[in-house]
C-alpha cells in the first residue's frame, strides 16, 4: 500500500496509456479559449489526520467504532424487548404510543449505531488519501465503433433488413398492430352503460323527502330556522344497499333558510324555494368537493378544497375562487305533513364540469 | 488467486481458517460467475466527495426504506372496498360502516405491534424520498451536472421524480380515509374536465361512477407492482450511467476535466455510503417513532359529503393543488355545446409545460452554447449566472404554487383575508419569477466580480500597518495558487456571432439561437488570466 500522498495519487497513471482522443475533437461551441489561462497548480500537500500520526488516537477511534457497533446490538435487542414489554392493550390507547415509541427508538439505535460507526471507521481509520482515476471519452474508440458498425452491416447483409423492404415493413406493421388488442382489453374496466347519462341524473325526484345526513330522518320545514344549515340526503339513500356512496356523491344537498328580504330570486325560480328555505347542491362545481362551510351572516358557502365561494342569497353564484358555475339549485316544497320534499331532480348536472355537460 | 490445496512454501504465515474459507468461497463464486472481473473494474472506482453529492444517496436509501416498510405493510393491508362495520380498539369509530381497506389500515395502526411504526416509517420515508429527489435535481441543475454526457441521465432522473410523485399519490389514496378519498375526488374532477373523453376516462378509471368499488384495488396494483417495477428499472439505468459517466467533481487544485479524485469504492466509499444508508434509515425510524404522520383515524372513512377545513395534500402534490387554487373565477366556456373547463385545463397544461421545460433544459442549453465537449467539472452556480437565474425563477414559480396549496392556512394563521392571500400569490406566481431572475443574475455577477477581485488583489488581512509618513493601510494578502484556482477555473462563453451560411443567408433558426445565446452570455465576467496576475505583481 502506498502511504505517501504522491504514491496514492499515481495509482491511476498506468491508465494514461489508453488512447484518449478519437475522431475529430468535439466542438467547443461559443466557449472562449484563452491561451493565458492560469495553470492548474496540481494537488496541494496532503493534510494528515490525527489517527494517521498518533497511534493512541488510532486506538481510540478503533474503540469508538466497535463501541458504536456494540451499541447497535444493544438497540436491536432493546427493540425486541420493547416489542414484548410494551404490548398493545385494546382498552388503553396510550399503549400504542408506548409500543410505537420504544420499538422505534430501539430500531433507531440499532441502525444509527451501525451508520455512525461505519462512517467513522471510513473517515478516521481507512486509508484516507484521495486517489485519482483518469476519465476516458464516453464514446467508444474508433476501432470499437468500426467493429460495431461492422456487426450492424453484417447482420443487415445476412438478414436483408434494408434490402427486403416488404418483409421489414410488414413486420413493423404487425408490431404496431399487436398491442391494439391489449388496449381494447381494458374496455371492461367499467360497465357498458354510458357514463354521461348517469352524470345527468341524481336520486332526487318529485316528492322525495329531504332527510338528514347521515341519519336519514326527514326534515320538517318548521325545523329550519334562520341561520341554520342542514346537510341533506334524499330520503331512502341511507338504506341503499348498492351505490350508496355513488348516489350520495351526486345527491348531497345543503339546506338553509334566509330572511325573505335577503333572498334574491329569479322569476323562473320563484317556486323552487319555500318560505325562504333554499336547497343547493353540496358538490362543488369546480372539482367536486363538498362545499361544507356556511357563513351564517353573509350567507356565503365556502369550499374548503380550493376556496371557491358561493353567494346563497344570489342563486349561489361564484363570488370568489376557481369555480366557474353556480351551485345547482334543488327545487323544493312541503308535503301534507309539513316535511320538505323535492319537486323534481336538479335541472342541470351537479358537480364538476364535463365535455358533454351542456349538450 | 492461490488455492487452498497449494502447500504454503513461502515465508508468509499460513492463512487463518477464516481467510482460507473466504478464499475458497471467492474461488467457488468466480469460477461460476467471473465475479473477479466485476471486482477488478468496479472495486477501486473513484467517487469524489462533496456534501451535495449525498442528496441522491438520500433518495436512493429512502427508497430502500420504502421498499422494506412497504413489504411489511402489504402483509397486513387489504385493498378491498367492500363495506364492513368497524370493530376494533379505536372506540370512536365503532359500528361505523367503512371499506375493508380503511379497516385494515386502522388495524395496522391499532392492533399490530409495530404496525403504526411501519406505517409512519413508510410515509415519512416517502416524503423524504420525493424531497431528496427534488433537492438532488436542484443540485444537478445549479452545478450544470446535466451537461454532456449526462443529458440522458437527467431525463431518467426526471422520470424518477415524476414516478415518485405518482407512487406517493397512489399510496396516499390507499387507506381510503376521508382525506385520501377527497384527494381522489379532485382527480375525478380534473379528469372529467379533459376535452372529448373526460367523462369516459373517469368512468373507466373508477370502474363506475365516482367513487365506485374498484379504485383502491386498482391503485394498489399500480402502487405495489407496476410503478415500483418501472422505478426500480430506471434506478438501475440511472446507476449504470452514473458508473459509465463517472461522477462529476467540483473544481479544485489537481482536479481536471480528465480525472476524478476521491475515495475508491472499496473500502472507503462503500463504508461511508453503506454507513450513510443506516444513518438515513435510522433518522427516518427516529422521526417515525416520535412524530405522527397522517393520523387516518382522525379523518374517518371516505364519504362524499362531510369534510373538514384546513386540509393539506402531501407536500409534493402541493404545487399542483396550488395551481388549481390560483385560477380566477368563471373561467369556463361552452363552444358549440361542448364545455371547456379552463379553470382546470389551464393549470393542468401549465404544469405539464413547466415539467416539460425542466426535462428539456439540458438540450436547450446545449443548443445555445453549441458546446459538444464532455463536462465533468461541477460548476459553481455563480459562474453560470443566466442558468442560475433561470433556476431561481423556476424555484420561485414552484414555491408560489406550493404556498398556494396552503392559502387557507396562511389566511387563518396570519389573520389575513383569503382573497388577499390568493391575490398576492397570483401576483407572485406571475411576477415573482422575473424578480427572482434579475436579482439572482445580479447577485451571481456581483459574486463573480468579487471572486475576480480577490483572485487578483488578494484579501483584506485585517492587519493595519502605519507607514513612516503616518498613513495607515490595511495589508492585502495574496491567495496561494491552490485557493486562487477555485476562483479562476471556470468555463467562459460569449454570445454567438451570426454569420451567413453557404448560400449567404441567415436562417431564422440561427437568429433564434443567436438571440438566446445573447440572453445567456451578454453579461459575463472573464476569469482572471495569467497576464493579469503577472501585471498585478509589478
Amino acid at each position: 500500500m502506498a502511504d505517501s500522498p504522491d504514491g496514492a495519487r499515481q495509482s491511476g497513471d498506468n491508465e494514461k496509456a489508453v488512447e484518449r482522443h478519437d475522431g475529430p475533437a468535439p466542438s467547443p461551441g461559443v466557449s472562449v479559449a484563452r491561451v493565458d489561462r492560469l495553470p492548474n497548480p496540481g494537488f496541494p500537500p496532503e493534510r494528515l489526520r490525527v489517527t494517521d500520526t498518533d497511534p493512541a488516537k488510532e486506538k481510540q477511534a478503533e474503540r469508538t467504532v466497535s463501541g458504536l457497533f456494540l451499541l447497535s446490538v444493544v438497540g436491536s435487542v432493546f427493540a425486541v424487548v420493547a416489542y414484548i414489554a410494551f404490548p398493545i392493550d385494546a382498552t388503553d390507547p396510550s399503549t400504542i404510543r408506548l409500543n410505537n415509541l420504544f420499538l422505534g427508538l430501539g430500531i433507531t439505535l440499532g441502525l444509527l449505531g451501525i451508520g455512525i460507526g461505519a462512517v467513522h471507521w471510513s473517515k478516521a481509520l481507512m486509508h484516507g488519501h484521495e486517489q485519482v482515476e483518469q476519465r476516458h471519452p464516453t464514446r467508444g474508440s474508433d476501432e470499437t465503433r468500426a467493429k460495431a458498425l461492422e456487426v450492424f452491416s453484417e447482420s443487415n447483409k445476412e438478414s436483408g433488413f434494408t434490402r427486403r423492404k416488404l418483409v421489414r415493413n410488414t413486420l413493423v406493421g404487425a408490431l404496431v398492430a399487436t398491442p391494439i388488442p391489449a388496449v381494447v382489453l381494458f374496455r371492461d374496466l367499467a360497465p357498458a352503460e354510458d357514463p354521461i347519462a348517469l352524470l345527468r341524473h341524481t336520486m332526487w325526484e318529485a316528492g322525495t323527502r329531504l332527510a338528514r345526513d347521515p341519519s336519514g330522518t326527514p326534515i320538517l320545514a318548521s325545523e329550519v330556522t334562520i341561520g341554520s344549515v342542514f346537510h341533506v340526503i334524499p330520503d331512502g339513500l341511507a338504506q341503499l344497499e348498492y351505490h350508496r356512496l355513488e348516489e350520495k356523491a351526486k345527491a348531497a344537498v345543503l339546506l338553509m333558510r334566509l330572511p325573505l328580504e335577503r333572498l334574491n330570486e329569479a322569476e323562473n325560480r320563484r317556486d323552487w324555494s319555500y318560505d325562504g328555505i333554499v336547497a343547493y347542491s353540496k358538490i362543488c362545481t369546480h372539482v367536486g368537493w363538498p362545499v361544507a362551510l356556511y357563513e351564517q351572516q353573509t350567507h356565503h358557502l365556502l369550499c374548503p378544497c380550493h376556496q371557491s365561494s358561493f353567494d346563497v342569497a344570489n342563486h349561489a353564484e361564484v363570488i370568489f375562487g376557481p369555480a366557474a358555475r353556480p351551485l345547482p339549485q334543488l327545487p323544493i316544497s312541503v308535503d301534507d305533513e309539513g316535511y320538505l320534499i323535492a319537486t323534481s331532480d336538479f335541472n342541470e348536472p351537479v358537480g364538476p364540469s364535463f365535455w358533454e355537460r351542456e349538450l | 488467486m492461490s488455492t487452498i490445496t497449494e502447500p504454503s512454501v513461502s515465508t508468509a504465515p499460513a492463512p487463518s481458517r477464516g481467510m482460507r474459507f473466504t478464499g475458497w468461497a471467492a474461488n467457488y463464486i468466480d469460477e461460476r460467475t467471473s465475479a473477479s472481473t466485476a471486482v477488478k473494474t468496479l472495486g477501486r472506482k473513484i467517487f469524489p466527495d462533496h456534501w451535495s453529492f449525498m442528496l441522491g444517496e438520500v433518495a436512493l436509501y429512502s427508497f430502500v426504506v420504502i421498499l422494506l416498510s412497504g413489504t411489511f405493510l402489504t402483509f397486513f393491508f387489504d385493498p378491498s372496498m367492500t363495506e364492513v362495520e368497524y370493530e376494533g380498539s379505536y372506540l370512536p369509530l365503532n359500528g361505523i360502516p367503512m371499506s375493508v381497506a380503511y379497516h385494515s389500515s386502522l388495524d395496522i395502526s391499532f392492533e399490530i405491534r409495530g404496525g403504526l411504526l411501519m406505517r409512519q416509517v413508510h410515509h415519512w420515508a416517502a416524503l423524504l424520498f420525493v424531497a431528496a429527489i427534488g433537492l438532488h435535481m436542484l443540485r444537478v441543475f445549479f452545478t450544470g451536472a446535466f451537461r454532456k454526457p449526462r443529458e440522458l441521465n437527467w431525463i431518467i432522473g426526471f422520470l424518477l421524480f415524476v414516478l415518485a410523485m405518482a407512487l406517493g399519490f397512489t399510496g396516499y389514496s390507499l387507506p381510503d380515509d376521508l382525506l385520501s378519498g377527497n384527494g381522489l375526488r379532485i382527480i375525478d374532477g380534473m379528469i372529467k374536465a379533459i376535452p372529448l373523453a373526460g367523462g369516459w376516462i373517469s368512468y373507466l378509471l373508477f370502474g363506475d361512477e365516482f367513487p365506485g368499488l374498484d379504485i383502491i384495488p386498482r391503485l394498489y396494483v399500480l402502487h405495489i407492482l407496476f410503478l415500483p417495477a418501472i422505478l426500480v428499472a430506471l434506478i438501475g439505468a440511472h446507476m449504470v450511467l452514473l458508473i459509465v459517466n463517472k461522477h462529476t467533481q467540483f473544481a479544485a487544485p489537481g482536479r481536471t476535466n480528465d480525472n476524478v479524485v476521491g475515495a475508491p469504492i472499496m473500502p472507503a466509499f462503500a463504508a461511508k455510503a453503506g454507513g450513510f444508508f443506516f444513518l438515513v434509515f435510522g433518522v427516518i425510524v427516529l422521526i417515525a417513532s416520535l412524530f405522527t404522520i397522517n393520523p387516518i383515524w382522525n379523518y374517518g372513512p371516505y364519504d362524499p359529503s362531510p369534510v373538514s377545513a384546513g386540509t393539506q395534500p402531501d407536500w409534493y402534490i402541493g404545487f399542483a393543488d396550488g395551481a388549481l387554487r390560483l385560477i380566477p373565477p368563471h373561467l369556463e366556456s361552452v363552444i358549440f355545446g361542448y364545455t371547456w373547463s379552463w379553470n382546470i385545463l389551464i393549470p393542468l397544461v401549465g404544469l405539464l409545460v413547466f415539467l416539460a421545460v425542466v426535462a428539456a433544459y439540458p438540450f436547450l442549453e446545449a443548443w445555445v452554447t453549441g458546446d459538444r465537449r464532455e463536462h465533468h467539472i461541477a460548476e459553481r452556480p455563480r459562474n453560470a449566472p443566466t442558468r442560475t437565474a433561470i433556476g431561481a425563477a423556476g424555484v420561485t414559480f414552484y414555491a408560489a404554487l406550493w404556498a398556494a396549496a396552503s392559502s387557507d392556512l396562511i389566511a387563518t394563521h396570519f389573520r389575513l383575508t383569503i382573497e388577499g392571500v390568493i391575490l398576492s400569490l397570483q401576483l407572485i406566481t406571475v411576477v415573482g419569477p422575473f424578480i427572482a431572475y434579475f436579482v439572482t443574475k445580479r447577485v451571481c455577477l456581483a459574486l463573480m466580480r468579487k471572486d475576480r477581485e480577490i483572485a487578483l488583489h488578494g484579501f483584506e488581512s485585517g492587519r493595519i500597518v502605519r507607514l513612516p509618513g503616518g498613513e495607515y493601510i490595511e495589508v492585502h494578502e495574496q491567495l496561494d495558487d491552490y485557493e486562487r484556482w477555485k476562483l479562476v477555473s471556470f468555463e467562459e462563453y460569449q454570445p454567438l456571432l451570426i454569420r451567413p451560411d453557404a448560400n449567404g443567408r441567415i436562417t431564422a433558426r440561427q437568429r433564434v439561437r443567436a438571440g438566446l445565446s445573447r440572453w445567456f452570455f451578454e453579461d459575463r465576467i472573464a476569469p482572471v488570466t495569467q497576464n493579469e496576475i503577472e501585471s498585478q505583481k509589478h
